[in-house]
């Protein structure tokens, strides 16, 4: 790239008073971003230094939660936040993506505007109405019709086996991924759209069915933005409290059952906070939100050297 | 339209009523003063706490604002564990809690902090009891538990529905071979502390292995959030058992089992055994009591206090005698709003404790409800 036309290079050569007011304020804007982050941290840490000095990095391999006993473990926490996102996942990327190539390579466009309405429409609902949609609708739906079903055909596996409660990790990890799924969706529709056509036209010329095209042409070049998207869903699914927690089960256990009730990260927080008073009880509380914290930043550096690393392949492959 | 001369003419004449009004105004006020002088001028008080008793004390703040429109009461349910940070940090003029506070808690305050037994409420075990023929038809059978039976079900020991320990106590009752579907509150609550004293005072062995608290480690079963979480799951769970408040369970329609109490009779929660159970045990001077597996004929054994905390010494005269006078009402005139919300009025016992108690409160040395 030329360097002249480099935007630092042009500001510094011009002395306007109306951009260096604008460049001023945009920064503090961005700083203030920064700044919320430093302090949730700093905050949060203040907050579990109890809980830390008393179990050290036991807290984390813990699995034992007793209020009454003082006994403070965080690992079916962990293990229920992340099961119940990955569960989720599983189930809208698939359907997302589908969604996304629907409606950006396939529908007519008089279907395209409608249904691009309706899917984020969806992510206009608000997360408690899901969770009581949950407790009358899905989970009696799931514990009479779909966990019978999955335990006799796929029984055999440990996942799918224990009491059909209705209430466990499955249903709150569907209700997670119907949640999910108007964010992933959206995000992949503009990306696969931002592909230039010449991409579908080059090889639908040459002589490639239309799913073809669409394999070597468009999804390879979109592959970083469609990453982009599931983390974006990702994200959402972590942090998801109410309609979780009113779904899950909320029981501090590991069990390999999806059938089983879990417990999230962000569940317990919202579940235990208002009612603990004890200081010990509360710094523990604390350090679940700094391990959520923690855990969500480290997903998505993760999530961010995927999407670099698909970057790349996706520029060499196009 | 009237000209311009009129206009001004109409503008006088309703200056000069509005003055005439407000010097009437003006003179009432300053007879009134003579009686009762919290009446004058505006008073606004906040509290924050216990949502368990939410629905009696809202009600209460409103009819009592009616009477008294001077004194303005904003209550938070935030929690129990909230209310009670909050008045001992002395960020509200009064706290709520169902269960005491503790000594360390106490501990932290600014100053002595009384309890103060507002009303009792009861908590009921509600279940969702298919027949035992046909599964899509709620059984008839009005169940009937006791103590140990309900401690075990909750501790995981008993797990079907035709257990031969419930079979006893229904006699003559057909009950499905069903699995016990448990469910529990997840959230810390005041529902929890209140089930968790009944089932450790009736099973040493639940107080020891699971033990009481607002939020407790339970060995089996589904949590859900809140009365409402909980009253949703067991609408639609057949085979379920949880607790719930006495209010939940009325206005959902959900059958409710008759619990032994003490003296071997079998009650139903209601108003008038929540009252019976409050009389079963003497309030001692500290003013709170634990109303676990009481004894007397008529009491519900699963029945509590719940309470408000309040400052021996106030922080300001004016809010001090407020908050005062309208305790003062809420333990006499206000127990009559109790039955139609599913709380149990107080013990007349209970209400001369507590006049005791109120006419004791000052501010720097001077008593507020000195004409008491």
């Amino acid at each position: 790239m030329n360097t002249a036309l480099q935007p630092e290079q042009s500001r510094q050569a011009r002395t306007n008073w109306g951009d260096r007011l604008f460049r001023g304020t945009t920064a503090t804007f961005a700083g203030i971003v920064l700044l919320i982050v430093v302090l949730m941290a700093w905050q949060m840490f203040g907050a579990s230094e109890l809980s830390l000095r008393e179990f050290g990095l036991g807290f984390v391999v813990s699995r034992d939660w007793n209020p009454v006993q003082g006994e403070f473990g965080a690992l079916p926490f962990i293990y229920g936040t992340l099961v119940s996102s990955l569960v989720a996942l599983a189930i809208a990327v698939p359907v997302s993506l589908g969604i996304a190539i629907f409606l950006s390579e396939l529908a007519p466009a008089w279907v395209r505007g409608p249904f691009a309405f309706l899917v984020e429409l969806l992510a206009a609902v608000p997360s408690v109405i899901y969770g009581l949609w949950g407790i009358f609708v899905l989970a009696p739906f799931m514990r009479e019709v779909v966990e019978p079903a999955l335990r006799t055909t796929l029984g055999f596996l440990p996942l799918f086996q224990g009491p059909n409660q209705g209430f466990g990790m499955l249903t709150g990890g569907l209700v997670l991924a119907i949640m999910i799924v108007p964010t992933i969706s959206s995000v992949s529709r503009e990306v696969l759209r931002a592909v230039p056509s010449s991409y579908r036209e080059g090889a639908l010329a040459l002589g490639a069915t239309q799913w073809e095209a669409i394999r070597t042409g468009v999804l390879p070049v979109a592959r970083s933005g469609l990453l982009g998207a599931v983390i974006l869903g990702l994200g959402r699914a972590l942090g998801e409290t109410m309609a979780v927690t009113m779904l899950i089960g909320n029981r501090a256990d590991i069990s390999f059952s999806l059938f089983a009730p879990a417990h999230t990260m962000a569940s317990v927080i919202a579940n235990e906070f208002t009612e603990a008073t004890e200081d010990l009880y509360l710094s523990a509380l604390a350090e679940i939100g700094l391990l959520l914290f923690v855990v969500t930043l480290l997903l998505n550096v993760v999530a961010r050297l995927l999407v670099l690393q698909a970057g790349n392949v996706g520029r060499r492959a196009a | 339209m009237i000209d311009r001369r009129n206009s001004w003419k109409w503008t006088l004449g309703c200056l000069v009523a509005a003055l005439a009004l407000l010097g009437c105004a003006k003179q009432e006020q300053k007879s009134s003063e003579k009686n009762e002088p919290v009446q004058n001028s505006e008073v606004s008080l906040s509290g924050a706490g216990a949502t368990f008793p939410f629905p009696l004390y809202s009600k209460w703040i409103s009819e009592y604002n009616k009477l008294h429109p001077n004194v303005r009461i904003n209550y938070q349910s935030i929690g129990s564990g909230g209310g009670i940070r909050q008045i001992t940090s002395g960020t509200v003029d009064f706290g709520a809690t169902d269960a005491p506070m503790s000594e360390a808690d106490a501990k932290k305050a600014t100053g002595t902090i009384h309890h103060l037994p507002m009303t009792v409420g009861a908590v009921v075990v509600a279940y969702n009891l298919p027949a035992a023929g046909d599964a899509k038809e709620p059984s008839k059978v009005e169940l009937k538990l006791d103590g140990p039976l309900l401690a075990d079900i909750f501790a995981g020991k008993v797990t079907k529905w035709n257990d031969p320990r419930i079979v006893a106590l229904n006699e003559g009752n057909q009950l499905p071979d069903l699995a016990i579907t448990v469910i529990t509150r997840t959230d810390g609550s005041g529902t929890t502390a209140v089930f968790t004293d009944y089932l450790a005072t009736v099973s040493p062995e639940f107080k020891e292995k699971i033990g009481v608290g607002k939020a407790v480690k339970w060995p089996v079963g589904l949590g859900a959030k809140g009365n409402e979480g909980v009253t949703g799951q067991l609408k639609t769970t057949p085979g379920s058992l949880g607790y719930i408040e006495l209010a939940y369970a009325t206005q959902n329609k959900l059958p409710t089992a008759l619990l032994r109490n003490k003296s071997g009779q079998f009650v139903k929660a209601s108003a008038a055994s929540g009252t019976a159970a409050a009389e079963g045990r003497a309030m001692p001077p500290s003013l709170y009591v634990s109303l676990a597996d009481v004894e007397g004929a008529q009491a519900y054994p699963i029945s509590s206090y719940t309470y408000l905390l309040v400052f021996q010494d106030a922080k300001e005269e004016e809010k001090g005698q407020a908050l005062a006078e309208f305790l003062w009402w809420a333990i006499h005139e206000g127990q009559k709003f109790s039955a139609e919300l599913d709380y149990a009025p107080l013990p007349a016992s209970v209400v001369e404790q507590l006049e005791q108690r109120l006419r004791g409160l000052s501010f720097q040395g001077k008593k507020l409800l000195a004409n008491r």
